[in-house]
């Protein structure tokens, strides 16, 4: 059954990533994605829509392009790049319409893959060293992006509950590093001079941005349900993470680092949001055995990932940043996937098996 | 024979096809330290333990007593009598059975531990885990380690002198439900020598609930050797006995085990190595000498 598949924040790292690995998967029939912006990578078949994440929008649709499943992605984990009110907007918010949306009279809605983050564990002396799924937290949340990140998984919790012939995976994934992504710690890291707290040493653990792909690409085209922890196996120590991305440790003090930490933030010295601070204090660790009984195990470890992100750091800094290749024009794009005159391969392979 | 034939096999696969560039180095290729995913480091460990080592040999003059009778490979689980104001026989036990059976030993503890900085720090590079059930499980059915805790917790090492070598109460059995689960023996230690190595005179609630420690003990130590008394430990002599592993007869794996049963084994086990510390005292001529 050819699939039609609805992207939120197409316009954001993870949204395009994720069209651009459904754009191959023959299976799907019609890639949608939304966004508040352009799409910022090159898309070959995936329809663009702009619109927010407003119930009416949502809900028009939903129902108009009859979309069998939702991958949302648009949740937002780094709360150093929003304002706490708008990070509630997008994520409860636009959540919970999105959820309605699917939930609505008339759906077609199947499936629904949430991208949600280990942060919803939080970090504190009371962690066991790997936390299951069903592992709760230690401590009740004290950021605002874990809190949010709570509520959403609450809903999308009471939406299986509602819904139950859709298949409904939550996917929580750790701290993300890669050659692209940016993230506080990857800004962290990229310095000569990166915090720590001193008298800790937390274990941490990454995945690997490619890895969080494939991941969301592999429970999407088998409709994996359920919940899952995603990292890359093992874990390093905060102090052998920054050595090996051949920075120097800027250790903060141990009692008051917030005090401290807050204007060399403003001076854009470090980045430490006080869900990092935790991080950097206790460090997180996830048990992925039920996300390998599932068929899922990421190519990268932890060290992996590390690697593989100051590689494309090292490069980067050799060559200099490489230069957006792709800007988003709506004639040309129009142009390449309506008008007659072009000859696509994608197009011919849709209407193969449609006929 | 079957392993070279699939080894040349291999080969002339490997010759015929180019092989895809590995995107991702070996773990062992990248890694700067030697820290594994518990955070203890071998490294650390043979520091602690050549700094150690004259204690051990010099000051304690530790003697065993049954050493074969711990596992050589897979997980047990060492469960030990705990006592001394800054219990010393965790180390003694820890760096006993590294040295005489080369095997790495996690010491379960106190969560309490991994929020004062470089102390938290520098227990777990020397094998410390936070006890969680979690962290029991999985370092011994999956990873078939060997794991030491005390089943007294803070109990053992808060109390009085007047209650040395009297065995507090085991928690709440947990130790005998995680061994069971993990399908895994027990295998009970009795220590001697601990508890004259840094006996409590007092305790002083008050600076405890300030600094946010779960005891404040006012130490011999501290009268002997003044401010020193606070590291320096009395010479005493240990010993140690090995106590026969205990298995149980349950399948392993069950979410929950009859509460009753396991309460059972557990008090079986408090009072075995009870009876194994009056025998050992019994035999003790001197707190000095043995």
């Amino acid at each position: 059954m050819a699939r039609r598949v609805l992207i939120t924040g197409l316009d954001t790292f993870w949204g395009g990533r994720m069209a651009q690995a459904l754009e191959s998967d023959p299976d799907v029939e019609m890639i949608l994605g939304m966004g508040t912006h352009e799409p910022r990578v090159p898309l070959e078949r995936a329809e663009f829509v702009r619109a927010d994440q407003t119930y009416s929008i949502l809900s028009r649709i939903v129902r108009a392009t009859q979309v069998d499943t939702i991958v949302h992605t648009f949740l937002m984990t780094d709360s150093t790049q929003v304002s706490p009110r708008t990070m509630n907007e997008i994520n409860v918010i636009g959540t919970m319409n999105l959820l309605a949306a699917a939930g609505q009279v008339g759906s077609q809605v199947r499936q629904v893959v949430v991208k949600s983050s280990t942060l919803v564990y939080g970090a504190t002396e009371l962690d066991p060293s790997w936390f299951r799924e069903e592992t709760a937290r230690s401590k009740p949340a004290r950021t605002r992006v874990e809190r949010s990140l709570l509520d959403v998984e609450g809903l999308v919790r009471d939406f299986a509950e509602d819904n139950p012939a859709t298949i409904v995976t939550l996917l929580r994934f750790a701290n993300v590093l890669g050659p692209d992504i940016i993230t506080p710690i990857t800004s962290n890291l990229s310095r000569p001079l990166c915090p720590s707290i001193m008298g800790f040493d937390p274990l941490v653990q990454f995945v690997e941005e490619t890895d969080v792909v494939r991941c969301l690409e592999h429970v999407t085209h088998h409709r994996i349900p359920g919940l899952y922890n995603v990292a890359g196996s093992g874990k390093l120590p905060w102090s052998e993470v920054i050595a090996m991305c051949g920075a120097r440790a800027l250790p903060l003090p141990a009692i008051g680092t917030s005090a401290l930490a807050e204007p060399l933030a403003r001076m854009g010295i470090i980045e430490l949001p006080t869900e990092l601070e935790d991080l950097m204090r206790f460090g997180r660790g996830v048990d992925t055995t039920r996300l390998s009984n599932a068929g899922f195990t990421c190519r990268y470890t932890t060290a992996g990932a590390v690697h593989s992100f100051i590689s494309a750091l090292r490069l980067r800094r050799s060559v200099g940043k490489a230069p957006s290749s792709y800007t988003y024009e709506q004639d040309v794009e129009q142009f390449f996937r309506h008008s007659p005159a072009v000859v696509n391969a994608f197009k011919q392979v849709g209407e193969d098996t449609t006929s | 024979m079957a392993a070279s034939r699939k080894s040349t096999e291999q080969a002339t696969i490997a010759s015929l096809v180019p092989l895809a560039r590995r995107d991702e180095p070996e773990s062992s290729d990248i890694r700067l330290s030697d820290v594994d995913e518990w955070g203890r480091s071998e490294h650390m460990r043979s520091i602690a333990r050549a700094a150690f080592s004259p204690f051990y040999r010099y000051w304690f003059r530790v003697e065993w007593e049954g050493l074969e009778k711990i596992p050589s490979q897979g997980g047990a689980l060492l469960v030990a009598n705990h006592a001394g104001a800054i219990p010393s026989d965790a180390p003694v036990i820890i760096h006993g059975i590294e040295e005489e059976l080369g095997r790495p030993v996690y010491g379960l503890a106190d969560y309490f531990f991994r929020r004062i900085p470089f102390v938290g720090t520098m227990w777990s590079r020397v094998g410390g885990v936070t006890a969680h059930p979690d962290n029991a499980l999985r370092l011994l059915r999956d990873q078939g380690q060997l794991v030491l805790v005390f089943p007294e917790g803070t109990k053992g090492p808060s109390k009085s002198y007047a209650d040395r070598y009297r065995l507090r109460r085991f928690g709440r059995g947990g130790f005998v439900e995680i061994a069971m689960r993990a399908g895994i023996p027990i295998v009970p230690i009795a220590v001697v020598g601990a508890e004259e190595s840094m006996p409590i005179i007092t305790r002083l609630p008050r600076v405890a609930k300030v600094l946010g420690v779960p005891y404040f003990p006012v130490t011999a130590n501290l009268l002997a050797f003044g401010p020193l008394g606070a590291v320096l430990y009395f010479p005493v002599k240990f010993k140690l006995r090995v106590l026969d592993p205990v298995r149980f007869d349950v399948p392993s794996g069950q979410e929950r085990y009859s509460k009753s049963r396991v309460m059972e084994e557990a008090e079986s086990i408090r009072t075995t190595l009870q009876e194994a510390l009056y025998d050992m005292l019994r035999e003790r001529r001197s707190i000095w000498f043995g």
